[in-house]
C-alpha cells in the first residue's frame, strides 16, 4: 500500500478524483446561482438551506475546502517534480506543435482560479461566517438575494469574476476530460465523454459570467 | 540547399555544453537528416575539427537508436517517422535548424547529441517480459487462441521502439507512453496474465525511481511518437495498476 501512495499514478488519480469532485460542486453551485436570476425567492430559500443545514455546514463544506486544498497542493507538487524531471531546458521547444495551450498551462489557469477563490471567500464566505458565527445576527432568510446583487455593483469585481470564469473554462477544457483518461477510461465512449466535458467546460463558466453580468446590469435601486 | 545549423556540442557527460553554429552547403532534398549530419561531419573532419557525435544504427526506423530534438520537436517536424527517416525536403533552402539532444534528467547527455537511455532498459527489465522456458519444449505460438482484436492491439503496443521521443516531447519529461506500451503488449495477451499484477507494479515503480515526470495528459507523446503509440495504452496501464494494487 505504501508503494501505491508514493507512486506517480496514485498522485495523478488524486488530482483526477479531487478535480471531478470540484467539477460536480461547480454544477451544484451553478444550479443554485442561476435561481438568483430566474427565481430570487428560490435563491433565498436554497441559500438559507445551504447556510444553515448542519450537514452542509459542518461536513460538506470542510470536505469541499479539503478538496480545493488537496487539488492545489498536489498539482503544485507534481508541477515542481515535472520541472525537475526535464533537467537542462531546451534551447528550442515547440510545445504548440503537439499539445494545446490549455493542457500545457494548467498551473497558470489553476493559479488564477486559486486567486479567484481567495477573492470569492473574501466577498461571500468571510462576511457569511462573520454574520452567523461572530456577530451572531438574527437570521433573515430573505437577505441572500440582495447581498449577492450588491456584490456585483462595482464593475471591477464583475470584470475580475469574468476573467476568472474564462480561466476556469480553459482549466476545465483540459482537466475534466483528462480525469477520465487518468481513471483509465479511454474506449468507444471517449468521444461522447470528450464532447460532454467540453460543453460542460464552456456552459458552466459562461453561465456564471452571465449571472455576474446580469446582476451588475440590474442593481437593486431601492 | 544551403542550411544554417545550430548544434549542441558537449565534450562529455561532466562538461557544460553549448550551441555551436555551422553553415552547410550541398544538402539534397533526398538525403535523410542523418545523411545531412554525415555531410556536416565530413566537412568538420576535412577542416580538422571533431565531428558531431549522434546515435544511429539501422537507419530505417526500426531500431530506436536515433533521437535528436530538431527545431523543438523530437524526430523533427514530420509525423510517424524517426530522425533517420526524416528527409531534408521537409526543409527549405536558407533554413536555420536547431539540433539538440533529447532532454530529461533521466536521459543524461553523454556527448554532443547522444543521451543515455538505459533508464528505459531498466524499466523493461523490471517486468517487461513473460517467464517461459524456451529450451526444448518451445510452445507453438498458435497453440493458444487469441482474439484478433486483442492480438492487433498488443502488436500495436509492441511496435514501440523505445526511442524516447515521448519523454523528449512531454513538457514533464514523463515516460508514461513508453512504460504503458510495454505493459500493454503483455496485458492484452493470455500469456501475459500470469505475471500481470507484479509486472505493472514493478515497471511503474522503476519508472518513478528513474526520475521521469508525471503525465498530465497533454497528448504530446502520442503526436510525436514515430510509431503512433496511442494514449489508450496509458489508460490501460492506469487500469492495470490500480486493479493490481486492489488485488494486493
Amino acid at each position: 500500500m505504501s508503494a501505491l501512495i508514493k507512486s506517480s499514478l496514485a498522485r495523478k488519480m488524486v488530482m483526477a478524483l479531487s478535480g471531478l469532485f470540484l467539477v460536480f460542486f461547480l454544477g451544484q453551485h451553478f444550479v443554485i446561482n442561476i435561481t438568483s436570476v430566474i427565481a430570487p425567492d428560490t435563491f433565498n430559500s436554497w441559500s438559507h438551506f445551504m447556510g444553515h443545514n448542519p450537514l452542509v455546514q459542518f461536513l460538506l463544506q470542510p470536505i469541499l475546502i479539503a478538496g480545493v486544498v488537496i487539488h492545489f497542493v498536489m498539482g503544485f507538487t507534481l508541477e515542481l517534480q515535472n520541472r525537475a524531471a526535464r533537467g537542462v531546458k531546451y534551447v528550442s521547444y515547440k510545445g504548440s506543435a503537439n499539445a494545446s495551450w490549455v493542457s500545457r498551462n494548467m498551473l497558470i489557469s489553476g493559479g488564477v482560479i486559486l486567486a479567484f477563490i481567495a477573492l470569492h471567500f473574501y466577498d461571500f464566505w468571510l462576511p457569511e461566517i462573520t454574520h452567523k458565527y461572530i456577530e451572531s445576527h438574527p437570521e433573515d432568510p430573505t437577505r441572500y438575494y440582495a447581498e449577492t446583487v450588491h456584490k456585483f455593483e462595482p464593475i471591477w469585481r464583475t470584470v475580475l469574476y469574468i476573467i476568472a470564469f474564462v480561466l476556469l473554462a480553459l482549466h476545465l477544457l483540459h482537466g475534466f476530460a483528462s480525469s477520465f483518461q487518468t481513471m483509465g477510461i479511454n474506449n468507444k465512449y471517449s468521444s461522447a465523454i470528450q464532447t460532454f466535458t467540453k460543453i460542460y467546460a464552456i456552459v458552466i463558466p459562461f453561465g456564471f459570467a452571465l449571472i455576474a453580468i446580469y446582476h451588475h446590469l440590474n442593481p437593486i435601486t431601492h | 540547399m544551403k542550411l544554417s545549423l545550430k548544434v549542441w556540442r558537449q565534450k562529455d557527460a561532466k562538461s557544460k555544453g553549448a550551441m555551436v553554429d555551422y553553415s552547410l552547403e550541398g544538402v539534397e532534398g533526398d538525403m535523410s537528416f542523418l545523411e545531412m549530419l554525415d555531410v556536416l561531419n565530413e566537412q568538420l573532419i576535412d577542416n580538422g575539427e571533431e565531428p558531431v557525435v549522434f546515435d544511429h544504427d539501422c537507419r530505417e526506423g526500426i531500431c530506436g537508436s536515433c533521437s535528436l530534438q530538431i527545431n523543438g520537436e523530437p524526430h523533427g517536424p514530420d509525423r510517424l517517422v524517426t530522425t533517420c527517416q526524416l528527409h531534408m525536403r521537409k526543409f527549405n533552402d536558407g533554413d536555420t535548424i536547431v539540433i539538440e539532444p533529447f532532454r530529461a534528467k533521466s536521459f543524461p547527455v553523454l556527448k554532443d547529441l547522444i543521451v543515455d537511455r538505459s533508464a528505459f532498459d531498466r524499466i523493461q527489465q523490471a517486468g517487461g517480459y513473460i517467464s517461459v522456458n524456451t529450451s526444448g519444449n518451445t510452445v507453438d505460438a498458435n497453440a493458444t487462441p487469441i482474439d484478433k482484436h486483442a492480438a492487433d492491439e498488443a502488436m500495436d503496443a509492441a511496435t514501440c521502439i523505445g526511442c524516447g521521443a515521448c519523454v523528449a516531447a512531454c513538457k514533464n519529461a514523463s515516460a508514461m507512453l513508453f512504460t504503458s506500451a510495454k505493459v500493454s503488449q503483455y496485458a492484452l495477451l493470455p500469456q501475459g496474465q500470469v505475471e500481470a499484477t507484479q509486472r505493472v507494479q514493478s515497471m511503474v515503480r522503476q519508472m518513478d525511481l528513474e526520475g521521469f515526470g508525471n503525465c498530465t495528459n497533454t497528448g504530446a507523446c502520442e503526436i510525436e511518437c514515430p510509431k503512433g503509440i496511442s494514449l489508450e495504452n496509458i489508460a490501460r496501464m492506469n487500469r492495470e495498476y490500480f486493479s493490481a494494487n486492489l488485488k494486493g
